[in-house]
């Protein structure tokens, strides 16, 4: 609705009006106005009417007397304003267009004026919307945010996008472009068509280029659309394929939408070409999910693999360390509010040792004495896993507590328009990997390591060589503990953390440990990333709950074939302890 | 002798004054009104109920202070079902059984109403049922002071198909009675307006889900075909919060396909990082954010109860508001507690809701109410964006299933749940 620059006499003589006030507030203001608006003037995309010669007397209100229209406003009316505001062709509107989008257009209560604000300290700076001059401060209790809806954001995008596309920064310019493929029409068209000799950046480039032939698309000269179809036919843009699937596809008349043979038969080309891609692309963010998924189960199950696999204790609390690493993490937060990247480095080592401690204390507490029992073992860390998750409702509070994701934890790669990788996901899969290399170096490579594979091997050969088999016992049992508070802090990120979240893992750990073999690390992590991708490659098919019930027949079955799992554990001396 | 009659009388003054006071207790005990509360205070659907029995606890705190009912004091007893299903139906066995208790306040999920209502039917008891649900259901012992589907569904349906003109449709939903039923519900609807099968993708995920990448993924590719397309949200609990994280993850902004949820409120949103959500929408009969005296009211009461200015209110806290008041009415109207009395009494009561209407009993027991859209504010508030002019009457038998739309639920004159009109015949509850 911003587009139409059909304009009459009567709005051409007051934009007229307001351009030669706007000159002469220039040279007055010219100390004062913003730097950064400087070019704006020279490479505003939305075409100004040519004018040459600027004088005083205009109405220097307009743009104030809109402004202050603003807050009172409903939202049609707010669009409405909107609309007039841009056509008033003024330097400082994508100023104000950006401030409101963002939610930093506010209106003083006392004086009802509007002004842009930002946060500084406990109060707000405040800049004068019309002079982008500084204009003070004031605090919250004095300004009322000037509210938007969905689609009001939706227009403001629209509009702000045509002035980001003369931007400084690349990325803003190519977001622009984006932006403006998904509305296609004259205005935009032509300020991409303006850009395009300018535009230095090849990326830009390709985008505008892609652009302008989605629009040659519809030209009606049967060469114009096949160069078109020509450059789009490698482009992933899912408008490009909706648009070149509607020259293909019979439409409403039973007829594919583009008459031309030659420009039909390219259309096709292209269309299976680009289909082809997709299912590609597809295929790996599936494998991707499957990866993350599976990566999740491993970082769960690793601990439960080392008190399970090397001990045989069966530990029904395994889900509750989980939980308390994910509290920790909580409670690390809650320290330090403003340094959320800093409290997720400092909550991994903390949930190690806060879960590792009470791992130490179940085992010296209830473990030790129920060796060789492994139905009692059960029962009794079933019965810690109550007392555990009615300790952290009582402490905390029955309601799940919310923990944040650090800025650069937070949204996605976008490695195509295809294809596009969450940074959270990225992260645990790496963070995984460096956990499973930690813990077969602690194992391989240490000294408690080689105690903890001796004991397990062979209990007495191993006391008869002096080795404290107790303290090892616990040891053990305290680092697969700490492992599970670790994966408790990447499961915090992931999902809701409170008093059930070890509930939602705890029969997952034990699949992916009994699928991959009791005692064997590698098993662990075959086995976990195996199941992750299984089930990511089910879900589509047969829906989540159905996926889910698979996995656990496929688990049952393979266990009836193969009881030892897919990676045994040679050379186990199968002694009670 | 003058030292035993003294010591006589001493012991049969303290005999007397024991036997008094063991009167007075045995008295006071009878004096008090039982209401139950049912609701889970842990598990997967503790970050919704748990409010709710602060709620009725804060109703019966006020009731008393005003002398309480029928000259009685109100006494709440208060149980924990922990989100387990049929844990639900042996605590509302004891309530009725063992603690005898006047009127039950209770349940969330339709899974827990179910499992509760043979009891209640059995026992005779009342229960007040406070948040949306799918119809298909009207009992004599169930006072639904949620929305039905056209009170909530159905609206919001309308308003995204006008008003945002949105060609494609994903009904998002948890697993169990209420997704699916408001599903078939709305299936049927969009149909009969005119949508293709094509243009609606329908997916159902269990309770508690958390690793939604593989269906948000399916949710961008069906909206990126080039038609507006919206989702349509009944997950319940706290599978939300993963969902919504996951979104804001895989940059779906509400400009470019806006979630509509059914039961996401003030309290669900309080426990999540709202950034990504800005935008989303929730269609509900009440918001904290409109602003009226009997709303305002009602939220510095709240504060002060629960003694924290930062909890929000919520819709089905006005639900129990709403149910809580017309109790009282009824129970002054009948002149006792008698489940069958009370249950006769309350068609055709009225009390104010917070919103500045006027919430009235129907004989199908449903009860009239206002629908809201709102859009969820980066401070877990809602903006309203479209409401209704009036209250809307809820219908207990939706009028787009083929097997329910001849059925009607009338307990004042035809005493039946489920009347068919065409047969003219009452089948199933029929008192």
């Amino acid at each position: 609705m911003f587009r139409s620059l059909s304009i009459s006499g009567a709005i051409q003589d007051r934009i007229l009006r307001i351009l030669r006030l706007l000159a002469a507030a220039t040279l007055l203001f010219a100390g004062l106005a913003v730097p950064l608006h400087a070019d704006e003037g020279a490479a505003a995309p939305i075409a100004v009417p040519a004018t040459s010669v600027a004088s005083a007397n205009a109405q220097p209100f307009d743009f104030g007397t809109l402004l202050v229209q603003l807050p009172d406003a409903d939202y049609d009316e707010k669009e409405a304003i909107i609309g007039h505001l841009i056509e008033l062709h003024r330097p400082n509107t994508r100023a104000v267009l950006n401030a409101l989008l963002d939610g930093r257009l506010y209106q003083r209560q006392s004086d009802k004026k509007v002004f842009i604000a930002d946060e500084s300290g406990d109060g707000f700076k405040l800049t004068d919307p019309v002079t982008l001059a500084d204009a003070g401060t004031a605090s919250s209790d004095d300004l009322d945010k000037i509210g938007t809806n969905n689609s009001l954001r939706k227009s403001l995008r629209g509009a702000v996008a045509q002035f980001a596309l003369s931007d400084p920064d690349r990325k803003v310019r190519l977001q622009a472009v984006t932006e403006m493929l998904r509305t296609l029409d004259e205005t935009t068209i032509d300020a991409l068509r303006k850009r395009l000799p300018d535009e230095k950046d090849s990326k830009v480039r390709r985008a505008i280029a892609a652009g302008l032939a989605l629009a040659d698309l519809d030209s009606p000269d049967a060469d114009v659309r096949l160069k078109a179809v020509g450059t789009l036919k490698d482009s992933l843009n899912s408008d490009v394929y909706n648009r070149l699937k509607t020259m293909v596809e019979p439409g409403a008349d039973g007829q594919p939408g583009e008459a031309d043979p030659h420009v039909f038969t390219a259309a096709v080309h292209a269309v299976s070409s680009i289909e082809h891609w997709r299912s590609f692309y597809e295929s790996v963010e599936t494998l991707f999910f499957g990866l993350s998924l599976g990566s999740v189960l491993v970082l769960a199950a690793i601990g439960l693999a080392i008190t399970f696999g090397v001990m045989g204790v069966i530990n029904m609390a395994h889900g509750e360390l989980m939980m308390i690493g994910a509290y920790t993490t909580y409670c690390i937060q809650q320290l330090m509010p403003n340094h959320i990247g800093l409290s997720m480095a400092l909550s991994i080592p903390a949930a190690f040792v806060v879960s590792g401690l009470f791992g130490v204390a179940i085992e010296r507490g209830i473990v030790r004495f129920l060796y060789g029992r492994p139905l009692e073992t059960l029962l009794a860390t079933f019965g810690l896993s109550l007392f555990l998750q009615q300790l952290v409702r009582s402490i905390f509070s029955p309601l799940n507590r919310s923990v944040s994701t650090p800025q650069f934890m937070s949204g996605s790669l976008q490695i195509n328009d295809a294809l596009s990788i969450t940074y959270i996901r990225l992260y645990i899969v790496v963070f995984t990997l460096i956990v499973f290399a930690v813990l077969q170096l602690i194992l391989k490579r240490t000294s408690l390591g080689l105690t903890v594979r001796a004991v397990s091997q062979n209990r007495s050969m191993a006391k008869a060589m002096g080795i404290r088999t107790e303290w090892v016992d616990a040891a053990t049992f305290g680092l697969g503990s700490g492992i599970a508070g670790v994966a408790g802090v990447a499961l915090s990120q992931l999902t809701n953390v409170g008093p059930n979240l070890g509930q939602g893992y705890i029969i997952d750990s034990f699949m992916v440990v009994v699928f991959g073999g009791v005692g064997n690390l590698w098993g662990t992590l075959i086995g976990g990333v195996g199941l992750g991708v299984t089930s990511k490659l089910l879900e589509p098919v047969a829906g989540a709950v159905m996926a889910k019930i698979l996995v656990l027949v496929f688990i049952i079955l393979f266990i009836q074939r193969r009881k030892q799992g897919l990676f045994p554990q040679k050379g186990r001396a199968a002694e009670g302890h | 002798m003058k030292v035993h009659s003294l010591k006589k009388r001493l012991l049969a003054g303290v005999a007397g004054f024991g036997l008094i006071a063991a009167a007075s207790m045995a008295h006071a005990a009878d004096d008090t009104i039982k209401v139950g509360i049912l609701h889970s205070l842990s598990g997967t659907m503790a970050i919704s109920e748990t409010t709710l029995k602060d709620t009725i606890l804060m109703m019966i705190d006020e009731q008393n202070k005003k002398g309480g009912l029928l000259g009685k004091k109100l006494e709440a007893v208060v149980v924990d079902p922990a989100s387990n299903w049929p844990l639900f139906a042996e605590k509302a066995a004891e309530l009725l059984e063992k603690d005898k208790v006047a009127v039950v306040f209770g349940c969330w999920t339709s899974v827990s109403r179910k499992s509760v209502l043979p009891v209640f039917e059995k026992d005779n008891g009342l229960l007040f049922y406070p948040v949306q649900y799918e119809g298909e259901e009207s009992s004599k012992n169930v006072i639904y002071t949620g929305a039905a589907p056209n009170q909530q569904a159905i609206p919001a349906v309308d308003y995204l198909m006008k008003d945002i003109k949105v060609k494609r449709w994903v009904l998002e939903g948890t697993d169990y009675v209420y997704p699916r039923t408001t599903n078939k519900i709305l299936e049927a609807y969009l149909k009969a307006k005119g949508v293709k099968a094509d243009d609606i993708m329908i997916n159902y995920t269990p309770f508690g889900f958390s690793d939604w990448q593989s269906e948000v993924a399916k949710i961008k590719t069906f909206g990126s075909a080039g038609k507006k397309t919206a989702v349509v949200s009944t997950i319940n609990g706290d599978a939300n919060v993963p969902f919504y994280k996951e979104l804001g993850n895989q940059k779906i902004s509400a400009e470019d396909i806006p979630v509509v949820a059914f039961s996401v409120g003030e309290e669900e949103l309080s426990g999540m990082d709202t950034k990504p959500l800005v935008g989303h929408l929730a269609a509900w009969n009440y918001f904290e954010s409109i602003k009226n005296p009997a709303n305002d009211a009602f939220i510095k009461q709240w504060h002060e109860f629960i003694k924290n200015p930062k909890r929000t209110t919520n819709d089905p806290m006005e639900a129990h508001y709403i149910g809580f008041n017309l109790w009282v009415k009824a129970v002054q109207k009948a002149g006792t507690t008698d489940t069958t009395k009370v249950i006769d009494a309350l068609p055709g009561l009225e009390t104010p809701n917070l919103t500045g209407g006027i919430a009235k009993l129907l004989p199908n027991h449903h009860i009239t109410k206002p629908v809201y859209i709102g859009e969820i504010k980066d401070d877990g508030q809602f903006d309203v964006v479209w409401k209704t002019k009036g209250t809307v009457p809820g219908d207990a038998w939706s009028d787009f299933l083929p097997g329910s739309k001849d059925l009607e639920a009338d307990w004042v004159t035809l005493k039946c749940g489920n009347y068919n009109k065409v047969t003219k015949k009452c089948s199933g509850q029929n008192y």
